[in-house]
């Protein structure tokens, strides 16, 4: 729609160069906003397959099958001089009482391959819950008692229906007779689906059915207390001071640069830090948690302080001028005024950084922490591995149940993060102040 | 217009002590644009703050020349001049905030009660306890209207007892005419009040602390009306006790409550003098061209 202007050129009116490029503009939008969804659908796929394989595969472990056994405690095997002594009643042969319950129960089994694979339907721990029970009450002995014992992590892995019995028998680990002597059980109701506590009150093991995460938990929550505790008031005081006293020349410029750098520096520099200085120069235990807090807080300090700094930062200056402006000295100012105002900021920093912390591996490989160590840790010093290592170390073995066990630990661990995580949002929710 | 600077230093150079006003020419002849140094009443006998030289430099660049200037006790001295003329980095002199700006350097003599208030030896926390600054913006603390008040009075030690505190906040709101309004709800968050409100309690927070002088940075620039008559009428009152320097956008504003007027032009103290002539019968052009809005 052209229209003839004064001049008589003709002369396009703007509302038509701007109605004739729409079309364009509209479908740029358009394929801005598709790329958008594609990203975000994208993520979000690998998410769902993330979660889905994990759960898919771990949720089984937070069951285990029990098996009934009648363990026939007799006194000349247990204690043969009629002795209640603990330590006497603790050192008797409880896996031969097991053993003998079991050939029991299936007296036509012979040979040695057979009964081999007969004792092996129930967990080596089966023993140590016998001897538990007695202790507890020696005057079970004598009696014949009935005991659930977990089943051999081979056996639970045959009841999850996680073993193809259609494969020829040479192909498997569970041979057909195990099979059947498990079908028998289980139609005598000697079997049992219970919720594995075992998984969460126990430490790590060789045997499947006996590992458990409480010691990488602990080992974790032991190594995260030390780091919080040095890297909370460290991280902070640093922030502070950087962000609110320390003059700007190029010694502080320097300072800013290589905080900013030490964030991107691969974790595993960090181990070999501690390695070097907290192991060798200082000889601190090996794979203690204080070590691996020492090593972590290393790493999460330049997160901490860079958030802090953002928070601080982001408080309004003419907060801290009012202090000022009555009076307050500059530490009066930034304590009553400036850090509250600051502190949620500081805190989510704070969680994201612990987080952070929780999921990391490799620097605590490097001070050992990657031992194997069935004791649950009760201090800093006690030998502990944590979480993550904990999955590395399961995912690295052999026994097929320990794949579920894995993702079982995998799952434990992302709760613990999303909690984390969780509470960032919430704490910076409920601590943020309009102004 | 606009004089070089090679001119303006170097008539500055001539006479950079200025004590006694400059002869006053006829009204109709008034000093010309290009003349830098100040003219008219800049001392008063009996001064509470007395300026000399002062300089004040931004990094590089200078934002005050040689500025000298008097507040005289129980006077309500204003501070006009177009926007970034260096009104407010003088007013931040006078208790030290220009210390806060990295950067900032201040050259030049603050006299007050016999001391160089300028001097690095001087401690700002005293000063600023007993120079008291008001805000553009109402800048009350996220806290409560209790807490507000009673923040400068507690870490200066000038209440021993809760009672003594909640005395100091209750004659401070009342002298700040907010007390009315605020005496049922002292425990609700400052922020939660109006803007007049807000720059009330700034007042009041300032005045709590006792200050001798109160500094204004354009206090009603973010008021209505109302709230602006409120600040006027207290700043009235506030005179019988306190010296106040006050800088505004507003020439009603410096007309109705100042008795002297102090005309700023990028950095240079152009022309001092008591404000009814200073409004009536400027003798510089420039303060002329000013308030008569030619510009600015």
């Amino acid at each position: 729609m052209n229209t003839p202007t004064s001049t008589g050129a003709p002369r396009r009116r703007t509302i038509d160069i701007v109605n004739a490029g729409l079309k364009k503009r509209r479908r740029a939008e358009r394929r801005f906003r598709l790329y958008g969804m594609t990203a975000i659908s994208m993520g979000l796929l690998f998410l769902l397959t993330l979660f889905g394989s994990i759960i898919s595969k771990g949720y089984t472990a937070f069951w285990q099958h029990y098996m009934l056994i009648d363990v026939t405690l007799t006194p000349a095997d247990i204690a043969p001089d009629g002795s209640r002594d603990p330590q006497v009643l603790a050192k008797a042969n409880y896996m031969g009482l097991v053993k003998a319950s079991l050939r029991e129960m299936f007296p036509e089994v012979t040979g040695r391959r057979d009964k081999r694979r007969l004792y092996k339907l129930v967990s080596s721990g089966a023993a140590s819950e016998v001897r538990k029970r007695v202790l507890e009450d020696p005057a079970l002995i004598g009696k014949t008692v009935g005991f659930w014992v977990p089943t051999d992590d081979e056996v639970d892995l045959l009841l999850k229906g996680r073993v193809n019995t259609q494969l020829p028998e040479s192909q498997r680990r569970v041979k057909d007779n195990v099979v059947a002597w498990v079908e028998t059980l289980k139609q005598q109701g000697r079997i049992q689906k219970r919720f594995n506590t075992i998984f969460f009150t126990h430490g790590d093991s060789r045997n499947p059915e006996q590992a458990g995460i409480l010691g990488a938990v602990s080992g974790s929550f032991l190594t995260l207390l030390v780091t919080l505790l040095l890297a909370f008031p460290i991280g902070v005081a640093a922030a502070v001071y950087l962000e609110e006293f320390a003059p700007r020349n190029w010694f502080t410029d320097l300072i800013e640069v290589n905080i900013n750098n030490l964030a991107a520096v691969p974790s595993i520099v960090f181990g070999l830090l501690g390695l070097a200085v907290f192991l060798n120069f200082f000889h601190l235990p090996r794979s203690a948690p204080l070590v691996g807090g020492l090593v972590l807080t290393l790493m999460t300090l330049p997160t901490i302080i860079i958030a802090s700094r953002a928070a601080l930062k982001s408080v309004p200056p003419s907060i801290k001028e009012a202090a000022l402006g009555v009076g307050a000295s500059p530490m009066q100012a930034i304590y009553y005024h400036v850090l509250p105002l600051a502190m949620p900021g500081m805190l989510t920093g704070t969680i994201i950084g612990m987080a952070q912390a929780l999921g990391e591996s490799a620097p605590l490989l490097m001070i050992g922490m990657v031992a194997f160590i069935v004791d649950v840790p009760h201090g800093v010093f006690d030998p502990a591995t944590v979480l993550p290592v904990q999955i590395y170390l399961w995912a690295d073995s052999p026994e097929r149940a320990f794949v579920e066990r894995t993702s079982a630990a995998i799952i434990v661990l992302l709760a613990f993060l999303v909690t984390m995580n969780l509470l960032a949002v919430i704490l910076r929710r409920r601590f943020e102040r309009r102004w | 217009m606009e004089t070089t600077k090679t001119e303006v230093e170097s008539a500055d150079f001539e006479n950079t002590h200025v004590e006694d006003a400059v002869e006053v020419p006829p009204s109709e002849d008034r000093v010309p644009r290009d003349h830098r140094e100040t003219i008219g009443q800049l001392r008063v006998s009996d001064p509470r703050i007395s300026c000399t030289d002062v300089n004040v430099y931004y990094g590089d660049k200078q934002a005050i020349y040689n500025v000298s200037l008097d507040l005289g006790k129980n006077e309500i001295l204003a501070m006009i001049g177009p926007s970034g003329c260096g009104k407010s980095t003088f007013l931040r002199c006078l208790n030290r905030m220009n210390d806060t700006i990295d950067g900032c350097r201040v050259t030049g003599t603050i006299n007050m009660d016999g001391l160089d208030i300028n001097s690095k030896e001087i401690d700002v926390v005293p000063l600023r306890a007993n120079v008291g600054m008001v805000f553009q913006k109402p800048n009350p603390f996220p806290k409560s209207i209790y807490e507000n008040i009673a923040f400068g009075p507690r870490i200066h030690g000038l209440a021993k007892h809760k009672d003594e505190l909640d005395e100091i906040v209750e004659t401070s709101l009342k002298r700040a005419g907010l007390w009315n309004e605020v005496k049922d709800r002292l425990e609700q968050p400052g922020t939660g009040l109006s803007g007049g409100q807000q720059q009330r309690l700034c007042i009041a927070r300032t005045i709590a602390v006792e200050p001798e002088v109160i500094l204004m940075d354009e206090p009603c620039s973010a008021l209505d009306p109302i709230s602006t008559a409120t600040v006027e009428d207290l700043m009235m009152e506030l005179k019988e006790h306190y010296t106040i320097a006050i800088v505004t956008h507003s020439m009603q504003q410096a007309a109705r409550v100042s008795q002297r007027t102090a005309y700023f032009h990028l950095g240079y103290l152009i022309e001092v003098g008591e404000t009814g002539q200073i409004f009536r019968d400027p003798r510089h052009q420039l303060t002329e061209d000013y308030i008569t809005g030619r510009f600015g």
